[in-house]
């Protein structure tokens, strides 16, 4: 059986992994970012705790993710809770970076304007400071999720959803007829989930990020 | 002219107003006492670290002052909410601070937002201001900040300090980024617009030339923001209080005093005129009766078109075709004496031709005037400086005077 026939077989098992592989991640990256621009804005005023939340979750991104997924099954079981929570922290640390320098990054004499004609420090924030930081936040989001796409296959270790679940099948039946076609659909699968996001982030760019400030 | 809904100035009372860093011994500004009246511009100008600066940003309170009260209209506004003080406060900055990721109109319309106004009176608003700024609204208006020229940029800047129409305007060198010309012509709109609006303006430069074109009263700042002098530009300029003002004052004060005063101001001497249409014979002995040297030629619409002296009309032999010298340079009377004495240094027989707002020819003006005018422009400065201070020590012995009977009064008692 050729590459081809298997994927007209498999294809109904194969949407659904790929279905599950992306709904993972896109959930996991939603509040990847929600907490990650979050630490960031907590934190990017004051120098050693903008350093400390990027030590923090560059220390996470250091501990590898079958160790990670292996070290939570014990505590929170199988299946769906230690993917999430693993994929969340692996998507943490470029989103708080992105969005620390972002922020740092906004034009002092912009602040001081927005201070100067009357908006408070939450106005300031909303309307000033995070829409100059969107850029980079979302190039933060972006290279978040291009990694949790592939750091989600190790999910499938821990009975896990998605893409994973063929390369493992794959990996552990190795030598019968469709073990390589079992990890290169998996495989495939993942590269094209990964463009199709890419493809959208650059969307949403165009959508969100003012004219005045595109490159 | 003033539209019935727009603010007029409101006055600002700065007292013992002091600013102290944790860390530093000495104060960035150290007790400041001022009063500016309503609608009028008052520059801060003094070297860079003088503390002007700061001075300014603690009357929006930005810079949270560590002592002393700032009162805007009557109110005291040291302990109001900063917020809405800025609200009422127009901010304008150096190289605009316009926020790049909104539109022009967008920018303007950011205080009037957020107190609440309608969007179609918001729109409204941002017409008017831009008009009044002079940018043509439906060509601005969706602009992005990086879609504009330097100049440009500031003129937004100025129209969003206006926006929601305060009645103090706070300007922090706010032509500082922009290259001269630009810097000048900014500088005449300010003026055009300060004659419409009646502002409280306070602006701080480090450009003394800057200040005198601009103020109708300059503080003359030293180090901690201490007041050195604070008077008008004709008064600085004559009479400098110390050492530390005529040094900012700079050489050529004469010169600069030269800015203050407009061709109008001076005695304009008549000169003998004809025009193109007149006959030869009739030009000859208007020049004769004159009994000058020389004689304006005019043009039909009364514009000055050549000099003529006797010499050219003997040569002329019946066309004026070639005769006599082409007037190169004119200057209005709204024109500056300075601008007038270039005109007439250039001038190879020392005098210029004034003209009215059409180009009309309304007279000379020539190096003995312009000397003669400043003579006694500078003699009434000085006069009017001596009796300001004999004012002012009338009013210090009267105090004394005063504190000592009160003295005397309570020790009786």
């Amino acid at each position: 059986m050729d590459f081809w026939d298997y994927l007209g077989t498999q294809h109904q098992q194969l949407l659904t992994d790929a279905y599950q592989h992306a709904s993972a991640v896109f959930q996991c990256m939603v509040v990847a970012t929600l907490i990650g621009v979050l630490i960031g804005v907590v934190t990017y005023r004051s120098g050693w705790a903008g350093n400390l939340a990027t030590t923090a979750t560059s220390t996470i991104l250091t501990v590898p993710s079958l160790a990670m997924i292996g070290l939570l099954i014990p505590v929170v079981g199988l299946g769906v809770p230690p993917t999430v929570i693993s994929l969340t922290l692996y998507g943490l640390l470029p989103i708080v970076r992105n969005a620390i320098v972002g922020l740092r990054g906004v034009d002092p004499a912009l602040v001081d304007a927005a201070r100067g004609i009357g908006m408070s420090r939450t106005m300031r924030l909303l309307r000033v400071e995070l829409p100059l930081a969107w850029p980079p936040i979302l190039t933060g989001i972006r290279v978040s999720t291009q990694m949790l796409m592939g750091i989600a296959a190790i999910a499938a270790y821990a009975s896990g959803p998605g893409l994973g679940n063929e390369i493992f099948r794959g990996i552990a039946s190795l030598g019968s007829r469709n073990a390589l076609n079992q990890v290169l659909a998996g495989t495939l699968g993942i590269i094209v989930l990964a463009l199709l996001f890419d493809a959208a982030y650059v969307l949403l760019g165009r959508l969100t990020i003012s004219r005045g400030i595109r490159a | 002219m003033p539209d019935e809904t727009s603010t007029t100035g409101a006055t600002i009372e700065l007292e013992n107003l002091t600013k102290r860093y944790p860390g530093s011994s000495a104060p960035a500004v150290d007790n400041v006492n001022m009063e500016i009246k309503a609608g009028e511009i008052v520059i801060f100008v003094g070297p860079s670290g003088c503390g002007k600066s700061t001075t300014l940003k603690m009357i929006n309170r930005l810079i949270e002052p560590t002592g002393g009260r700032i009162r805007i209209g009557g109110e005291d506004v040291t302990d109001i909410d900063p917020v809405k003080l800025r609200r009422k406060v127009g901010y304008a900055i150096q190289s605009a601070g316009l926020f790049p990721h909104m539109t022009v109109a967008q920018n303007i319309g950011l205080v009037p937002r957020m107190i609440g106004w309608s969007s179609s009176r918001i729109r409204a608003r941002v017409e008017e201001l831009l008009d009044l700024v002079g940018l043509e609204p439906g060509e601005f208006r969706g602009r992005y900040p990086r879609q504009l020229s330097g100049g440009q940029q500031q003129r937004v800047g100025v129209a969003r300090a206006l926006a929601a129409d305060p009645p103090v305007l706070l300007m922090d060198e706010p032509f500082g980024a922009v290259d001269p010309i630009t810097r000048d012509h900014l500088q005449d709109e300010l003026i055009r617009l300060q004659h419409e609006l009646h502002k409280t303006i306070v602006f701080v430069t480090h450009d003394f030339d800057e200040a005198i074109k601009l103020g109708d009263r300059i503080a003359v700042l030293r180090e901690h923001s201490h007041i050195a002098q604070f008077d008008t530009p004709e008064a600085i300029l004559t009479n400098p209080a110390d050492d530390f003002v005529s040094g900012f004052v700079g050489a050529g004060a004469a010169l600069k005093r030269l800015n203050l005063t407009r061709v109008r101001d001076v005695e304009i001497t008549d000169y003998p005129t004809v025009t193109v249409d007149d006959p030869l014979q009739s030009i000859f002995d208007r020049l004769r009766e004159s009994g000058t040297n020389e004689i304006l030629l005019l043009d039909r619409r009364g514009r000055p078109y050549k000099w003529l002296r006797r010499g050219d009309l003997m040569r002329a032999r019946g066309s004026l075709a070639r005769a006599g010298t082409l007037v190169h340079d004119t200057v209005t009377r709204d024109a500056t004496l300075r601008d007038a004495l270039e005109a007439v240094l250039t001038d190879n027989a020392g005098r210029v031709a004034v003209t009215g707002r059409r180009g009309e020819y309304t007279g000379v003006v020539d190096m003995e005037t312009l000397m003669n005018s400043v003579h006694e422009l500078l003699d009434a400065d000085r006069l009017e400086a001596m009796e300001h201070q004999h004012e002012l020590e009338e009013a210090r012995t009267e105090r004394t005077h005063a504190e000592q009977e009160g003295g005397e009064e309570e020790a009786a008692r």
